[in-house]
């Protein structure tokens, strides 16, 4: 960077090794700045430390007056265990998991096809059904639920993975990026293939999709983690207790646990965990994939 | 494949091309279709049929076990319009818009900024601040009715300090509406500050050099530089922020249930009620268009007050 940076900014009087001229420094306005993300950090985490705090507590202790970041009793993971000892966090886990991988593998796969075709086909219709497609973004679907919902009952879907998973598959932004994306990809790469005699479907399998690889996982994460936490929908289509999601599950047990903090926060902390073990591992990629498909994707 | 290769290929071939093009036309319309098919299926079946279904139920009384679908014309549209709770929820989610978006767009900038100039501890900043928006809704809540509790929260007791007495955040009909656009702000600025991070690793270093050889210092190059050349990503968030907070139902479900007294029942909200408490689909189906008359007026505004500022920058 150094090298590059000198001999294209000539002019430049500060030291090139900075992004920004005099960043380097550590003048008043830096440590200014340093104390200011601080404070906002240990905010911003604080809720976190607190929900810790409490879920390692006895339930005395949590529920003592006045309140404390010390346990009296002695820091314990009875709330834990009595937790997982109810054996539901697990089946909802599974189901969480089951549910999102299968909505992200669906939503990727028609939702690429289709903007494969609206980017390289040349179909009759082609022009209003992307038209149609892209208007569709502005329904919310909350305004859906209710239709939905009755549709769910004629097809005896209530109360099922099958009116849990196909009802979250539609993604319409989605097309929209993708296609963005694939119309960049350069036609030459295809037309020899063509010429060799391939299909479209052979084309778009070992020529695009590989050459698509960071914004379809860019768009598979942002997928996932609406799915894995997607409240209303799951809310009302699943009322058996083995079939629910996490966030479903936890709504739940809230009313049922009440005065029981210790419990509350140890299940809360144990339904958060998954993602934010999968984040600290997958910062960077989690990162560019929310920043990328982030516009398109709400 | 080397690139000369595909071009000598390409040109070897270029009349059997031309040749074959009516031929293509018709592949190209049944494999266009095909590749569109399996998204349209679920697009048809799930956003398009459900709008036209819900439209219709919409104008009819139908209850959840099926009886009273009678046509009823404008009826229901009627009632929704004189209903008070309906403007209520209505009026609620527009004052939530409002009251969080202008925190979610200003703290998103400022963190975005601070982080920018690259003070050590990127990977913790980051963190910190994007970390709430992986959790479900529901832990959200669980958090923050406990931060919340009058007498055990960690809120109350940290103002307790500079002589506040202790506040019914949740329970009480003047804070509840602030209760929950804090937990929102907290766990949702995240995006934003990722957006705008993005956004400003984009503006060209040239023009602060620029900037800093003529004489500018940080806080006019803040303004005249980095300020402005945000502007169409500041656009970008509010539109997206404005319409996500509009769709609130999630964290007032959870945390007040709409209380104390509907000063927290929101749009989505009094349309689940209605739905799933009150078993009437038709009216339900009716608030659902007024609400979504409400969004796209809303993106009309938003838009016409974009397009009007873009000329002049």
């Amino acid at each position: 960077m150094t090298a590059v940076d000198t001999t294209t900014a000539p002019v430049s009087t500060t030291p090139a090794t900075s992004r920004k001229p005099g960043e380097r420094r550590f003048g008043a306005g830096r440590i200014a700045a340093l104390v200011v993300l601080i404070l906002m950090a240990v905010t911003w985490l604080l809720p976190f430390a607190w929900a810790l705090v409490t879920s390692l507590k006895s339930e005395a202790d949590a529920g003592a007056t006045p309140i404390s970041w010390l346990a009296p009793n002695g820091y314990t993971l009875e709330a834990y265990e009595n937790v997982l000892g109810e054996g539901n966090i697990p089946v909802w886990a599974f189901n969480s998991l089951l549910s999102s991988v299968i909505i992200t593998v669906l939503t990727i796969a028609t939702c690429a096809l289709a903007a494969y075709a609206f980017s390289r086909l040349d179909f009759a219709g082609r022009k209003w059904l992307f038209f149609v497609v892209i208007a569709s973004i502005i329904i919310p679907p909350q305004v859906l639920i209710i239709p939905l919902f009755y549709q769910m009952l004629a097809f005896n879907m209530v109360d099922t993975y099958w009116g849990l998973i196909l009802p979250q598959v539609v993604a319409p932004p989605m097309v929209f990026i993708l296609k963005k994306f694939f119309d960049q990809i350069p036609i030459e790469l295809e037309d020899a293939a063509r010429v060799d005699g391939a299909n479209r479907l052979r084309i778009f399998w070992t020529i695009v999709l590989p050459l698509s690889r960071p914004i379809l996982s860019a768009v598979a994460i942002f997928v996932f983690i609406a799915a894995w936490n997607n409240f209303l929908w799951p809310f009302i289509i699943i009322n058996d207790t083995s079939l629910m999601t996490l966030p479903v599950g936890l709504q739940t047990v809230k009313s049922a646990y009440g005065v029981q903090y210790a419990q509350n926060m140890a299940m809360a902390l144990l339904a958060a965990a998954p993602l934010i073990i999968l984040f600290l591992f997958f910062q960077r990629q989690i990162i560019k994939g929310i920043a990328t498909t982030g516009f398109g994707g709400q | 494949m080397s690139t000369s290769a595909v071009s000598n290929r390409a040109q070897g071939t270029g009349v059997a091309l031309k040749d074959s093009r009516q031929s293509r036309r018709r592949t190209d319309n049944l494999v266009g279709w095909a590749f569109f098919a399996p998204f349209g299926l679920f697009f048809g079946l799930f956003l398009i049929w459900p709008i036209l279904f819900g439209l219709y139920l919409s104008f009819t009384g139908t209850t959840l076990t099926g009886a009273g679908g009678d046509f009823v014309g404008f009826e229901n549209y009627a009632e929704a319009l004189g209903d008070a709770d309906m403007w209520r929820s209505m009026l609620n989610t527009l004052w939530f818009t409002v009251l969080s978006t202008i925190p979610l767009v200003l703290i998103a900038l400022i963190m975005a900024l601070l982080v920018d100039l690259g003070l050590p501890g990127q990977w913790l900043w980051r963190l910190s601040f994007f970390m709430p928006f992986l959790l479900a809704s529901t832990v959200v809540s669980l958090f923050w009715i406990w931060l919340f509790n009058p007498q055990l929260g960690l809120i109350n007791d940290m103002l307790a300090p500079f002589g506040v007495e202790p506040i019914a955040w949740l329970q009480d009909p003047q804070w509840a509406m602030h209760g929950v656009v804090i937990a929102t702000v907290w766990w949702t600025v995240g995006f934003n500050f990722l957006l705008y991070l993005a956004a400003l690793q984009n503006i060209p270093e040239q023009q602060y050099e620029a900037a800093s050889i003529d004489g500018a210092g940080k806080w006019r190059q803040l303004f005249s530089i980095t300020i402005p050349q945000l502007a169409p990503t500041t656009a970008l968030i509010v539109i997206l922020q404005v319409l996500a907070s509009l769709k609130i139902f999630d964290q007032v479900y959870q945390m007040t249930s709409g209380g104390p007294g509907g000063t927290t029942r929101t749009a989505v909200l009094y349309i689940f009620e209605t739905g799933f408490t009150g078993y009437r689909f038709g009216y339900s189906a009716a608030i659902s268009f007024v609400f979504f008359a409400v969004i796209i007026l809303v993106s009309i505004i938003q838009i016409r007050i974009t397009a009007s500022r873009r000329p002049r920058s």
